[in-house]
């Protein structure tokens, strides 16, 4: 039962980080690999907050900086990465965007150095053989996501989202400001990434410049198995990841072998459902 | 004067110039065609008018105002509407969706209510499959949610760009009946066509488009009895 709630909480911050890739995906209609890394510049933001103390009032201000970090970031490198190479090749954009990854690993070393340390930001105690931490990631979580696909189907900017995801032309000859959704997409996802690099630092009390590589891909992976651009897909494929993984870990015996089998389970997916769990075939128009 | 006036339009995709210099305009309340084969240019002439692509040289002015470098998502604003080739109405949102983009640039609750109303007396069938997938439509329905869509921003010009394409003979007639009632009501149109006969019936005025050129121009009567018309587009 408790490895259970462990895997939902866990699932609920890849759902969070994969809302990120398959809404820019979606929108955008590009794979941004530096979304891992804006999770990475979250925690260092944490890490830094708390040097200047570690009382309960740091902890509320390092989250409410995280976020805005984070969104300015991800907003920031969409303006001056990604919008000058509109209409240009996909591959063009895929390699600028790991080449934005190791830019910001690559800072993080140079201001913080290679080595990891220690962030003292978890929430201690538990009820019932079940962490705070993990409650209030599972709440968090899920406001979060539920607001998300309230904003997105309800709102006049969510349905103005989805029209883009969808033709890009057409939005903008009903008055869509195409550039501004964009930006706006990537401000959310890296929000979303800000609060996943606040759970992700509740369970793994440590900052490295590649820290957000790992969760980065296994996040894209349950993006992909949800079927990329579907932003339901990208929650279920997260919660099922995260249950998978920590199955698989409180089983000894198969528990060293625990990334091969959420990745196995990529390619299965794949095999079966070609287009991901809730993913739609393009139709093809005569 | 004219609303939409288009001088020495040129656009090119890549090295291959497809719009040649081409000069027209569009008065106030009219009809105006642009027909002409496969390849001579209509479409892209269409796109370069929304700012989807880039026109190479020439201006376009819109009711005096230059619109030549204008962002596409803001002519809406100002009063310019389009069917785009094809319909792309947007198949994974509801009729109702559809129409609620289509009215987009303006905050309205009250015109949004009027206007919705409006199309649905318009099309009877679009307010039975409101809460309907957009996809599911069959072509004609979506030729028709696709005009409302343009409608609902109550434009004073209206783009159609091969509205008749794909549909059955039927179809065609509702909405060419639905192109004369909006011009009747006071919305001017630009309308490109294939089917020359069809646009040149119900044209005040019309342009003949070959491979980039106007070649020739004239009323829409004149230009079905015009020989040289009716032997390359109208069969004869």
């Amino acid at each position: 039962m408790s490895t259970l709630i462990d895997g939902l909480s866990l699932g609920a911050i890849y759902a969070l980080i994969a809302l990120g890739y398959t809404m820019v995906y979606g929108i955008a209609k590009m794979l941004n690999f530096a979304h891992g890394d804006v999770i990475m510049v979250g925690a260092y933001t944490v890490f830094t907050t708390l040097m200047m103390g570690n009382g309960i009032w740091a902890k509320i201000l390092a989250v409410v900086v995280t976020v805005v970090v984070c969104t300015v970031l991800g907003v920031c490198v969409e303006k001056c990465a990604y919008r000058p190479l509109r209409g240009a090749s996909p591959l063009a954009v895929l390699i600028t965007a790991i080449g934005v990854s190791y830019l910001l690993q690559g800072v993080a070393q140079i201001s913080f150095g290679a080595k990891s340390h220690p962030v003292d930001f978890t929430i201690k105690g538990s009820v019932g053989g079940i962490n705070y931490h993990t409650i209030v990631t599972l709440i968090v979580a899920t406001v979060i996501m539920v607001s998300l696909t309230l904003f997105v189907n309800f709102t006049r900017t969510g349905r103005a989202m989805v029209a883009v995801s969808e033709d890009r032309a057409a939005a903008q000859l009903m008055g869509v400001n195409v550039n501004r959704i964009i930006m706006l997409t990537f401000a959310i996802g890296s929000a979303l990434a800000a609060c996943a690099s606040l759970f992700y630092l509740m369970q793994i009390p440590s900052v490295s410049p590649t820290l957000g590589s790992m969760p980065g891909i296994k996040a894209f992976t349950a993006a992909v198995i949800g079927g990329i651009g579907s932003i339901p897909g990208a929650m279920i494929g997260g919660v099922v990841l995260g249950v998978i993984e920590k199955l698989a870990l409180s089983i000894p015996v198969i528990a060293p072998y625990t990334t091969a089998i959420e990745f196995s389970f990529l390619i299965i997916v794949l095999l079966v459902k070609p287009t991901g769990l809730l993913g739609k075939k393009r139709r093809e128009k005569v | 004067m004219a609303l939409l006036e288009v001088k020495d339009l040129e656009v090119c995709y890549g090295l291959i110039k497809a719009v040649k210099g081409v000069s027209f305009e569009v008065n106030e309340g009219e009809i105006v065609s642009l027909i002409g084969a496969n390849g001579a240019g209509k479409t892209t002439i269409m796109h370069a008018l929304n700012g989807i692509i880039p026109k190479s040289a020439g201006s376009v002015t819109l009711g005096g105002t230059d619109i030549t470098g204008t962002a596409a998502h803001k002519l809406i604003t100002m009063g310019m509407a389009q069917v785009p080739e094809g319909r792309r109405i947007f198949q994974e949102l509801t009729v109702f969706d559809n129409l609620k983009l289509g009215y987009f640039c303006k905050k309205d609750k009250e015109e949004f209510n009027t206007k919705i109303e409006e199309m649905y007396s318009y099309f009877p069938i679009l307010k039975e499959r409101s809460k309907q997938i957009a996809g599911t439509l069959s072509g004609g329905e979506q030729q028709m949610l696709a005009m409302s869509r343009a409608l609902m921003s109550s434009p004073k010009l209206l783009l159609l760009d091969e509205p008749s394409m794909g549909l059955s003979p039927l179809y065609v007639s509702t909405i060419f009946d639905m192109i004369k009632t909006v011009n009747a009501s006071g919305t001017t149109v630009l309308l490109v066509e294939q089917n020359a006969k069809k646009a040149l019936s119900i044209a005040h005025r019309a342009y003949v488009l070959d491979l980039g050129r106007i070649t020739k121009t004239g009323t829409g009567t004149e230009l079905l009895n015009d020989e040289s018309v009716r032997a390359a587009y109208l069969g004869g």
